[in-house]
């Protein structure tokens, strides 16, 4: 059954049934093989550009959907239930796009955002370091001016679409003030002195390809610095909520196509001559489950409209990325409980939500940095 | 060129279907409905030919049908098509093949007012009825050429080829403009609405006509008019759980006595 949404209106309406068409006809049929053999499905990105997919929270202007994020995350929500992989790709190439957006050159936008809003180029975000993770600004991949390019030297760690991506927003040292010495420069894929580690071997998400990326002299024009030198740190924080809220929404997906296999799993499976859905111990585990699915979807919901309404959504955005992300490893563990013994199995999927569910307790910012960020703001406001 | 595509709004088939209790029709209230499938393939192949030259090609979409039935015309809107009409009167209801082209008929005649309608195009049979026997009715009451079940069409100025693909030969069958034309679903692959159609489709002109409209006579269509009717309506009986063949050196022959027996093989 598809979920039973508030939408604020007829288009956004319409964009869901296209997303939950688009979604069971091309991405749930192969989701399970293509994670299997951990292949990167790069044609899916092309044909979500087409259906305009990836442009829908970018202004108009820029060829974008102009939708508000309560809508861009439910659709993010619903291909997260059919392709969690894909679901990620999605928010991490939003992210990509969102530093030549906000802070690009009306040159740069006019030649780069077309191709990027329409999926022809794929995205990667490069912030985190071997040696750089939580801590951000212990980065030290350095970008020295060199006449009109600046060249850039260092290691990119845990680069989602690394390798697989067509263009690269790179965040490096440009002096040496912790937070104000940073700068962000968009990296054409081939451009020399790039490479890429061998793709790391995950517990999940498997078809998404995760690699480092190599700077070693890699010359890049001056005119892909994206706005000032030092402003990169800005750059990188303004993306940082938005991110986490994708996420919230992306897990939000997660759990539900846990719980629509779970009930789907036990209305049909008998023991002792009913089916173990009649048994109240199953009802409670599903019930707390869609409790859990239910909470996330409404707490990532009150910040994105928070946001859309141009209130501080800092805080809720981080809420909702814990409630979220503690909810899908929680739903996804208990789906593999309804299944028993067939849940274990690679059989069925509930085992593989489980695998992925457990990074979106640690990447875009570990749900111990979320707590640290809610507890700050919770301090702050009682000292007044 | 002005093409006119007739799409039907049908009840979702992944959903649980049903016949009114009191009439034996489609119960098409209680269930979610959507565009035809077999119908894509036709608002598919308007949008190639109407691109296809100038460019300068024109989609109306048709649909009859009640209220909800406007939603099988905006799809077509949002997939591309540049405006609609929708035939909604409650004396349609229960209509059969004949009732239904007599009304597609007078539309596209009122459709062509103005400027000519040079194709009517359509899906090979709707998902529901099945029939597949509107598109040569519709031709005949237009007194038009009909090439039907087409797979592969060519347009040539106002010459169109078509390659139909039978059981034991394939035909290719030429006809002029303007012409009924209807199509099955391998001659393309469907493309999805974007969301820009979506909301480009929110600001074409939809029309909507009565039968008065069209100068058709209530009582010349719907239930009460059909050719035919439907007696009796039973659920079928549940799948019973098949026959299990256990291989214990000999399941190919019991599984070829098996086909033998039930005249499969």
């Amino acid at each position: 059954m598809p979920v039973d949404r508030l939408l604020p209106t007829d288009e956004s309406r319409d964009l869901l049934a296209l997303v939950r068409q688009i979604a069971a006809e091309q991405l749930t049929p192969r989701a399970a093989d293509d994670e299997a053999a951990s292949r990167f499905p790069r044609d899916v990105f092309g044909l979500l550009g087409r259906a305009g997919l990836l442009s829908l929270p970018y202004p108009e202007e820029f060829g974008g959907g102009d939708q508000p994020y309560e809508v861009y995350l439910q659709v993010l929500e619903e291909i997260a239930s059919a392709w969690m992989s894909v679901a990620v790709g999605t928010g991490v190439h939003a992210l990509s796009c969102w530093a030549i957006a906000g802070f690009g050159s009306h040159e740069q936008r006019k030649a780069l955002l077309p191709d990027m809003l329409g999926g022809e180029q794929l995205g990667a975000y490069c912030l985190s370091e071997p040696q750089a993770g939580s801590d951000v600004a212990a980065m030290s991949t350095r970008a020295v001016r060199d006449g009109d390019h600046y060249v850039l030297t260092g290691t990119k760690a845990w680069i989602t679409h690394g390798g697989e991506a067509d263009f690269y927003l790179v965040f490096a040292r440009t002096g040496d003030d912790r937070t104000r010495g940073i700068s962000a420069f968009h990296v054409p894929a081939g451009s020399a002195g790039m490479d890429f580690g061998a793709p790391e071997r995950k517990m999940g998400l498997t078809g998404s390809t995760t690699t480092q990326v190599l700077f070693d002299g890699c010359r890049v024009p001056a005119g892909h610095l994206i706005g000032a030198e030092g402003q990169g740190m800005h750059i990188a924080l303004a993306a940082l909520d938005s991110g986490r809220l994708a996420i919230a929404a992306a897990a939000t997906g997660l759990a539900q196509a846990a719980l629509d296999a779970a009930a789907a799993y036990a209305v049909g499976r008998e023991q002792f001559g009913k089916p173990i859905s009649d048994f109240q111990g199953m009802q409670f585990l599903l019930a707390d489950m869609a409790a859990a699915v239910e909470q996330s979807r409404a707490t990532y919901l009150y910040a994105a409209k928070r946001r859309d309404a141009g209130l501080a959504y800092s805080r809720q955005a981080s809420i909702a990325k814990l409630t979220a992300t503690d909810a899908a490893m929680r739903v996804t563990t208990d789906a593999v409980q309804v299944l028993g013994g067939s849940g274990y199995t690679r059989d069925y999927p509930v085992e593989r939500y489980m695998r992925e569910a457990k990074i979106t307790q640690i990447f875009e910012g570990t749900n111990q940095v979320q707590r640290m960020v809610i507890g700050r703001d919770v301090v702050r406001a009682a000292r007044g | 060129m002005k093409i006119v595509v007739c799409v039907k709004h049908v009840p979702d088939a992944t959903a649980k279907r049903s016949f009114d209790a009191a009439d034996h029709t489609v119960d098409r209230a209680g269930v979610d409905g959507l565009l035809s499938e077999l119908d894509e393939y036709a608002v598919e192949e308007a949008l190639t030919i109407a691109a296809a030259g100038d460019g300068d090609g024109e989609v109306v979409v048709l649909t009859v049908g009640p209220e909800q039935a406007l939603d099988a015309a905006r799809k077509s809107l949002q997939m591309g098509a540049h405006a609609a009409v929708h035939v909604v009167d409650d004396a349609v209801h229960g209509s059969d093949a004949f009732g239904t082209s007599l009304v597609l008929a007078k539309a596209v005649e009122k459709i062509g007012s103005d400027t000519p309608v040079d194709i009517v195009l359509c899906g090979m049979a709707s998902t529901d009825g099945a029939m597949g026997v509107v598109p040569a009715m519709l031709a005949e009451r237009l007194g038009l050429p009909q090439v039907t079940f087409a797979a592969e069409v060519t347009i040539d100025g106002t010459k169109v080829t078509a390659r139909r693909d039978g059981d034991v030969a394939t035909e290719t069958v030429e006809a002029t403009m303007p012409l009924v034309l209807s199509v099955t679903d391998q001659i393309n692959e469907p493309r999805y609405p974007s969301f820009k159609g979506i909301m480009a489709a929110k600001k074409k002109t939809v029309e909507t006509w009565s039968l008065a409209d069209l100068g058709v006579d209530p009582s010349e269509v719907g239930l009460a008019a059909a050719w035919t009717s439907v007696q009796e309506v039973a659920a079928r009986p549940p799948r019973s759980h098949g026959e299990v063949v256990t291989d214990d050196g000999d399941g190919g022959r019991q599984l070829v006595e098996y086909l033998a027996g039930q005249k499969l093989i």
